[in-house]
């Protein structure tokens, strides 16, 4: 052993204090952060809400203090308005559903069925788009599906046409996006599912799609309420996918960033649609545990 | 192991295929279309040609857009580090009243869409501290992206810190070591390379960003997702976004390798 040196033996004031005062401690790693993230966003989230209530000038375009409801009435008054609201709200379902029919089986097959040699390489080839890129995914869907494009080219000879941009090549942009961030959550948590589950389950007499459907899907369900917190609230906020493959199709994102410079208390109302929608969301699943997961 | 019926499991391996199919296919095009000679990209490429790769890696407007991403990502990449990490303590080693609500305000704003995060902020800038003479400018910019960015390295620590053993700690303060160097020598190198992963996830989060940067970029600056987009609206010069495009797909290979690597240890880990 060696002997202490005097360095290491010097009374360490600071440490001795922080260390008999358990708040002290606390409040020097949270002060920071939490002057940060309420300083910066939560603030900010709070002067939208109140600039929802203020008034634009008609003829300088210049913001006022005031209140006024009209900005928030006019979502369900104005039909374009309420439209958008409606199919932002519709597309945003039915990418999360779609994600989440896809994932199941793929999660299965990577971690059950897979050899371990494929499920490494299934797990890189599921991760890779997740970094490749929001707008280069954009890009390529738009270029599958232009009209000199790739579905054209290919199965165009078997009668099959690209549907061109609209609504439906939105939601196939979307999925595409999102898939990875309930694609990985759902195939962790088919990897932590037991084995010894799948023998009871089949000992019992349950064929496999039998097993599937009422021992695994059931487990998977934190797993794919996390998933669906992104792919829903991605969804929603979206709007250049609209821009770019959408067609002439409008989404809740695309009236906050068309009324951004010209009537910003409109675009903060309506940025208060999906801050509603994904927090009462939030709230609903927060009892599952899903959260922890994200 | 699952015990399926070979009809199930040729249903599930051909599902698992096509979605691969349909995952690969449109990266594919996007790189084959970096080599079309032709202005608008398409299938099949009639020429192929280097043009559109010598226009795009010699336009000045994308080297500045590359330099400002690069910049902005690494100091929010740095501040989301920090602020991540000292959450990631607070929130792992107390129990307080309060806990679930910060735990909220930390992932809220990669919950939120981003064009709620980027109205928000743009809303401060433009329309509260600009009025009162506060000029955020370039620094708003970096702020906006790297609160977004915390919640990923929150993420990453936090997940580390639960499977570390806290007596450690509690052997080498008893061993004379203050807080500092416990922190330097004992702490730190058990979650250091959760924190990487979490300050390589944070830059690339902050790297390919959009919608926050478009509202709160100021007039004039571009990242390179800005000039992207604003490219993709000019059909002319279109076939310079995918040599781009075909170079950030490459590149996304970097993160994909650390997250194996980082995963795998921590698998080897748990063993």
């Amino acid at each position: 052993m060696s002997t202490p040196s005097f360095r290491e033996t010097r009374p360490k004031p600071i440490s001795s204090a922080l260390h008999r005062h358990p708040k002290g401690r606390l409040a020097a790693l949270l002060t920071l952060p939490m002057v940060w993230l309420v300083g910066v966003y939560i603030l900010a989230i709070i002067l939208m809400l109140i600039t929802a209530f203020w008034e634009t000038d008609p003829f300088t375009s210049k913001v006022k203090p005031g209140f006024t409801l009209k900005h928030f009435t006019s979502i369900v008054t104005v039909p374009a308005y309420l439209s958008a609201a409606l199919r932002t709200l519709g597309i945003a379902l039915a990418v999360t559903a779609i994600c989440a029919v896809l994932a199941v089986p793929l999660a299965i097959y990577m971690a059950k069925i897979a050899r371990p040699w494929q499920r490494a390489a299934l797990a890189v080839m599921i991760t890779l788009p997740l970094w490749a890129g929001y707008l280069v995914k954009i890009l390529s869907v738009r270029i599958v599906f232009s009209d000199g494009g790739f579905i054209n080219s290919v199965f165009g000879p078997l009668g099959i046409h690209s549907p061109g941009y609209g609504v439906f090549v939105t939601i196939i942009a979307l999925v595409y996006l999102w898939f990875p961030y309930m694609a990985i959550p759902v195939y962790t948590a088919v990897s932590q599912v037991s084995n010894n589950l799948f023998d009871a389950s089949a000992d019992l007499g349950a064929r496999g799609m039998r097993t599937i459907f009422t021992v695994v899907i059931p487990l998977l369900k934190p797993a794919l309420i996390a998933g669906s917190i992104f792919t829903f609230s991605l969804s929603l906020g979206d709007y250049l996918a609209a821009k770019f493959v959408g067609g002439s199709t409008q989404m809740i994102g695309t009236i906050i960033a068309s009324n951004i410079n010209l009537n910003p208390p409109v675009a903060a109302a309506f940025s208060v649609v999906p801050i509603v929608i994904v927090v009462v969301y939030l709230l609903v699943v927060r009892k599952s545990g899903a959260i922890e997961n994200i | 192991m699952l015990r399926l019926g070979r009809g199930t499991k040729i249903t599930l391996a051909v599902i698992t295929a096509l979605i691969l199919i349909c995952t690969y296919i449109p990266l594919f095009v996007i790189v084959m279309n970096s080599f079309n000679a032709n202005k608008v990209a398409g299938w099949p490429i009639a020429n192929f040609s280097l043009i559109w790769w010598e226009k795009a890696l010699t336009n000045p407007a994308m080297h500045a857009a590359l330099l400002n991403s690069i910049v902005v990502a690494s100091c929010a990449t740095a501040i989301a580090l920090l602020l991540g990490t000292l959450s990631a303590f607070a929130l792992q080693r107390f129990k307080f009243y309060g806990r679930e609500t910060v735990n909220l305000i930390i992932i809220l704003p990669i919950t939120l869409p981003g064009v709620v995060t980027g109205v928000a902020l743009s809303n401060t800038f433009y329309q509260v501290l600009d009025p009162i003479g506060i000029k955020v400018g370039y620094m708003g910019m970096i702020i906006a992206h790297a609160t977004f960015c915390v919640v990923m390295v929150f993420n990453n620590v936090i997940a580390r810190l639960r499977r570390m053993n806290p007596n450690l700690e509690e052997a080498s303060m008893d061993l004379g070591a203050g807080m500092m160097q416990t922190f330097r020598s004992v702490t730190f190198p058990q979650f250091r390379s959760a924190f990487i992963a979490g300050g390589l996830l944070a830059f690339a989060l902050s790297f390919d960003e959009v919608y926050v940067t478009i509202f709160t970029a100021p007039p004039g600056v571009e990242t390179l997702p800005l000039w992207f987009m604003n490219q993709m609206g000019r059909p002319n010069e279109a076939n310079q976004v995918n040599v781009v495009a075909t170079v950030i797909i490459l590149l996304s290979l970097i993160p994909v390798y650390f997250s194996q690597r980082v995963s795998a240890q921590a698998a080897n880990d748990l063993k």
